[in-house]
């Protein structure tokens, strides 16, 4: 599975008052089995890019690729994209609709046209994906579930289609801490345990630096920065001029380097950051 | 799709329209709609048409975008048009089984059809040309009078202003919960009427739910801000009736008697 796109530009309301381009001539490549985070302001075009990843919007011009499949020429059904590329958009607990969660989940897999049993298996190994016991809320309303499992339950949704490319719009947005931990977790899990492409936006830097393979960072409708979270994040300076930051481990050990002379330190997460820390002052002491 | 519906849309703009008060709009929009009842022949319409585009061109507005929302209502028109134009009695012009067309026939349905073209642009006139706002101040000032008599005239603008300021804010959220439902593999195309409609659903449940969310945030925003009702309420910007306004007045009388006199046309 692999993901290529090429040109790709879009423009809202053509010839209207409100015309705005929110995408100009993208292109990128996503090997099998990535994580790819990324950031960008509001507006800078990431739930545009996104959705056209899956066809819910047609490109002014440019081509997407699923697996060398050209999906923007209109001869691609559109099923078999959805089938392969699952998105779970913001907020994704206000599009549960149905009296159960069992019903809601198996909504996208009943359409895929998919019969009573398979939809079956598929609900009960989604909402074990993410982490919640399947005998227990199967009956359940899901407007009677607190937002963290609301949330789950939706992005089980998405998951009971089994996509080789899962693409998350901000997965962890209004969430408290130990819901964001176990939402960020169990996205980790489920691209383990799938083997599939991951896509997420986050505004968290930590989030991006912990989970991604690549980080790709978006601004004014063009991809401004991309590479591996070490080479992006070294570019601390244009990040900044973007209104965008590094991650926290990064700001402590930039702050430790100007204050003491011989700190040396590449740490992007809070455990890297600790073990470099922990090292220099064994060094000093001894 | 949705977003394409410019009907009741604001059209951002400085033009002379666009400054006049949005009473002067009213009391003119409505003057306009009567007149068009008030017309009996084609020579009627053919002053109200060049009066609107005269309006059109004065506010600046593109023609283009205002028939895009004459699109929308389409099917009402043709509607309307092939109901006259198959149920009038009279001269016969065409016969085929049971489909006879009349020239009486033909003749009303192009009156209907002009009628509701002019009417649907008449009125989107307005509404391109005045913000919410300044249209829901305007009516609750032209509504005052009437609230000596038990009418309340604040809250019935305050419910248009709350309606017309959500359009926007929930034809988004649909356009989201669509798009939601479609990477679910949901398919609101094809099917008979019936299973069109079984469709909606999971769209409607999600639509409903968020609009008791956005009410219940709304009125309790509201709150915080001690809103109490229009009793004693001032305002920042109050609106007055300017010199442009007593020469809309003007035109309007000239316009009025133009389309009585066109009453009075016979060839």
């Amino acid at each position: 599975m692999s993901i290529s796109v090429r040109n790709l530009s879009y423009i809202y309301n053509p010839g209207m008052p409100g015309e705005t381009v929110a995408l100009s001539d993208v292109s990128f490549d996503v090997a099998d089995g990535t994580i790819l985070g990324i950031i960008g302001h509001t507006g800078s075009g990431k739930s545009t890019l996104l959705q056209h990843l899956n066809g819910l919007i047609k490109p002014t011009s440019g081509e997407v690729y699923i697996d060398d499949v050209c999906i923007t020429d209109g001869k691609v059904k559109m099923t078999d994209i959805r089938r392969k590329v699952g998105l779970v958009f913001q907020y994704p607990e206000y599009q549960l609709f149905e009296e159960t969660v069992r019903k809601d989940v198996a909504f996208g897999p009943k359409n895929l046209g998919l019969d009573e049993e398979e939809q079956e298996a598929r609900v009960k190994k989604a909402i074990g994906l993410v982490g919640l016991d399947y005998e227990e809320i199967r009956d359940l309303s899901p407007f009677e579930l607190s937002g963290g499992m609301k949330r789950r339950v939706a992005i089980a949704g998405v998951i009971a289609m089994d996509p080789k490319i899962l693409i998350l719009d901000e997965p962890t947005a209004g969430l408290d801490p130990s819901a964001h931990r176990d939402v960020l977790a169990m996205v980790r899990r489920i691209h383990d345990e799938m083997g599939i492409i991951l896509i997420f936006v986050s505004h968290n830097m930590a989030d991006i630096a912990e989970m991604s393979d690549r980080v790709m960072v978006m601004s004014d409708g063009k991809i401004a920065l991309e590479g591996t979270p070490a080479e992006v994040f070294s570019q601390a300076g244009k990040l900044a001029e973007m209104g965008l930051g590094v991650p926290p481990a990064r700001e402590i050990t930039e702050l430790i380097k100007s204050r003491a002379g011989r700190f040396e330190s590449e740490a992007l997460t809070i455990d890297e950051a600790a073990e470099d820390i922990k090292r220099y002052m064994e060094e000093a002491r001894g | 799709m949705i977003r394409d519906i410019t009907l009741g849309q604001y059209y951002p703009g400085d033009s002379w329209v666009h400054r006049l008060d949005a009473r002067t709009k009213i009391i003119a929009t409505l003057l306009y709609l009567i007149e068009l009842f008030v017309v009996n022949n084609f020579y009627g319409f053919l002053i109200a048409a060049v009066a609107l585009f005269a309006v059109i061109g004065l506010s600046k507005v593109p023609v283009k975008f205002i028939f895009r929302g004459l699109s929308a209502v389409f099917l009402i028109i043709a509607f309307t048009f092939l109901l006259n134009l198959f149920m009038v009695d009279g001269r016969v012009l065409w016969h085929w089984k049971f489909l006879t067309i009349t020239y009486e026939g033909l003749s009303r349905a192009l009156f209907m059809a002009v009628r509701l073209v002019l009417i649907i642009i008449g009125s989107s006139i307005m509404t391109l040309t005045t913000k919410p706002v300044e249209l829901t101040d305007g009516l609750e000032k032209l509504l005052y009078p009437f609230s000596k008599i038990g009418l309340p005239s604040h809250e019935i603008a305050l419910m248009m202003t709350i309606a017309l300021r959500f359009i926007p804010t929930l034809m988004e959220e649909t356009d989201k919960i669509i798009k939601a439902q479609q990477a679910r593999g949901a398919d609101f195309e094809s099917g008979n009427l019936f299973q069109r409609a079984k469709s909606l659903i999971p769209i409607l449940v999600p639509l409903f739910v968020s609009s008791f969310r956005i009410a219940q945030d709304l009125a309790l925003a509201m709150e915080a801000r001690c809103y109490h009702g229009g009793g004693g309420r001032t305002r920042m910007n109050e609106i007055r009736f300017e010199s442009a306004d007593a020469v809309a007045a003007v035109l309007m009388v000239l316009f009025l008697a133009a389309i009585i006199a066109s009453r009075f046309i016979h060839v």
